[in-house]
């Protein structure tokens, strides 16, 4: 396995994605967005008017900041499946198998490919919203609410598996649609049991706390561990040049 | 060069190579002719490692295409245009180029000489930095071309390269080929265009599923029928006729005028029955020969 062909492979799509608007407007815009708008929604709720206590207000931070999980994976699933298929639209993908490359080291460099861009601006993403909101909340709790445990995991683990999550999943689509739209709107269903989890925090029905963090974290690896056995079987050469129409 | 063994590739229920054999030599321009779904694309995906053989044995270099060890260094060694160009259409031309030398895993003062050579000589130096997308079919399958030579293989293989290309950009085409022919490079050219064929390659293939026949575009020809020589006359009438006859021909056939007899032995023949036809007061006007082409050749086989 040699890393810097898949770092090629990677490094081309960047330069691909830019001279591609959507995908930067999709990938830079939106977590900037968030990031904006999230805190400001936050600065409105009244903590300091005090008509919502220090617990609700935890509560509603920790869900915000679990959005950002649900921008990893949909923003994801947009890059990966734009990447591969483009591919294969393109017809780029026999010429690149002709290299003395392996199926490997190119499965890894579309991987990074979808992984990294959408991650790094989450990342930026959550440092603005983190500090935003410490400058909005200062002075009525009395502490800097960021950094915590909590978004630490959201950043360490919840975001990038369920980013994997999402790459994987579009590597499987990929094989199967020939069409980039379609592949990104079926890829956006990923989104469903994020979005699921977002609105059982948000209505107190569970917490977002640490302890869920953690068990969400669990979760998604043992998924990420059984896509990534299905996505390593869809991309194999002869299925590639064979089956993807 | 190049040594298939009875290679067979079935996709499921379909048989699209049937137990092909034969050899390429190094230096040689070897062209797979046939028809629609004969299975020459199937054929350069094997030789080129993209897919796997169903059975029997091919050797690119000594390599094995079946052995995963092998398949890396049959990849190094060869360089393949397939039947669609696939370019990255919003890089330009030299970093598509780029790109595949590094892959290829050429350093950088190599793949900054290589593309630059290469887009010179196909006339595209100047176009380097336009987006491919930006670029007619020709252009695009030059790029093509050029790609697959970036690495400098031993072995090329051609996928149909000059379909959709307009006569002058074919004809610029075939020419790089043969240049590069003169470079000792081994070529494996799929087409369906006879003249392509016969203009270019040293051996022919025809394939069918099975591999109907091999051999030099003359060899070829010479296998289809002997010869036949063609004799116009002022006025064909009997007593010709009867003494043609005589000299026991296979074959007469008279179309106004026009005698198309088929003679085993051109030089002995010619002769005999051109003094018959004088003695029987014929005017001879033109003797010519007429040799099988490559098409009739083709259609033998292939029908
Ligand atoms: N991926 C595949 N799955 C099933 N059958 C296939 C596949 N690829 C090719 N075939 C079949 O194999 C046979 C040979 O196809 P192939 O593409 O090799 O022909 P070809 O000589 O390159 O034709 P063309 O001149 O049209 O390019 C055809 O019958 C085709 O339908
Ligand atoms: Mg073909």
């Amino acid at each position: 396995m040699k890393l810097w062909k898949s770092w090629v492979i990677a490094s081309k799509d960047f330069s691909v994605f830019r001279k591609k608007k959507s995908i930067i407007y999709s990938v830079i815009i939106i977590p900037l967005l968030m990031s904006i708008i999230l805190p400001f929604i936050i600065s409105s709720s009244g903590l300091k008017s005090g008509s919502i206590t220090i617990g609700e207000f935890t509560a509603l931070l920790n869900a915000f900041s679990f959005f950002f999980v649900i921008l990893a994976a949909s923003l994801t699933t947009v890059i990966a499946s734009y990447s591969l298929l483009g591919e294969k639209v393109e017809k780029s993908i026999e010429p690149l198998l002709a290299t003395p490359t392996t199926d490997e080291e190119i499965l890894l460099g579309k991987s990074f490919a979808a992984f990294l861009p959408p991650i790094a601006s989450i990342y930026v993403g959550l440092v603005i919203f983190m500090v935003l909101i410490d400058k909005l909340t200062y002075s009525s709790l009395g502490y800097f609410y960021y950094p915590n445990w909590n978004i630490a995991i959201i950043i360490l683990l919840v975001a990038p598996l369920a980013a994997i999550l999402s790459v994987e999943l579009g590597v499987i689509l990929s094989s199967r649609v020939n069409d980039v739209r379609a592949a990104q709107q079926l890829g956006q269903l990923v989104i469903i049991p994020f979005f699921g989890i977002y609105i059982l925090g948000e209505i107190g029905y569970i917490s977002l706390g640490i302890n869920s963090m953690l068990l969400i974290s669990a979760m998604l690896l043992v998924i990420d561990v059984i896509l990534f056995y299905i996505s390593t079987i869809t991309f194999r050469r002869e299925e590639i040049i064979t089956k993807w129409k | 060069m190049i040594d298939v063994e009875n290679l067979t590739k079935k996709f499921d229920d379909v048989t699209a190579v049937d137990g092909v054999t034969f050899h390429v030599d190094e230096g040689e321009v070897f062209g797979f002719l046939g028809p629609n779904g004969a299975g020459k694309t199937t054929t350069v995906r094997m030789l080129s490692c993209l897919i796997s053989k169903t059975s029997g044995d091919a050797r690119i270099a000594g390599y094995d295409i079946d052995n995963t060890a092998d398949s890396l260094k049959i990849r190094k060694i060869i360089g393949l245009v397939p039947d669609n160009v696939g370019l990255y259409e919003e890089l330009s031309a030299y970093k598509n180029l780029d790109f595949y030398g590094k892959l290829y895993e050429c350093n950088k003062t190599q793949r900054k000489e290589n593309i630059e050579h290469f887009l010179r000589m196909l006339g595209l130096w100047d176009k380097r930095d336009v987006a491919a997308g930006a670029f007619s079919k020709g252009m695009k399958q030059k790029i093509a071309i050029a790609r697959a030579l970036i690495h400098e293989p031993k072995i090329l293989f051609l996928d149909e390269p000059t379909v959709n290309l307009d006569p002058e950009s074919s004809k610029m085409v075939r020419e790089f080929i043969l240049e590069l022919k003169k470079e000792n490079k081994t070529i494996f050219l799929n087409t369906h265009n006879l003249d392509e064929a016969q203009k270019i390659c040293d051996k022919i293939g025809i394939l069918n599923t099975k591999l109907m026949a091999t051999g030099s575009p003359k060899e070829l020809e010479e296998s289809v029928w002997g010869s036949k020589t063609v004799i116009q006359l002022e006025q064909v009438n009997e007593m010709i006729l009867d003494a043609l006859d005589k000299l026991s021909l296979n074959s007469i056939i008279n179309d106004d005028n026009k005698l198309t007899i088929d003679v085993v032995n051109p030089e002995k023949e010619n002769p005999a029955i051109v003094a018959a036809i004088v003695r029987a007061g014929g005017h001879v006007q033109y003797v010519t020969e007429l040799s099988p082409t490559l098409e009739d050749v083709y259609l033998k086989f292939v029908r």
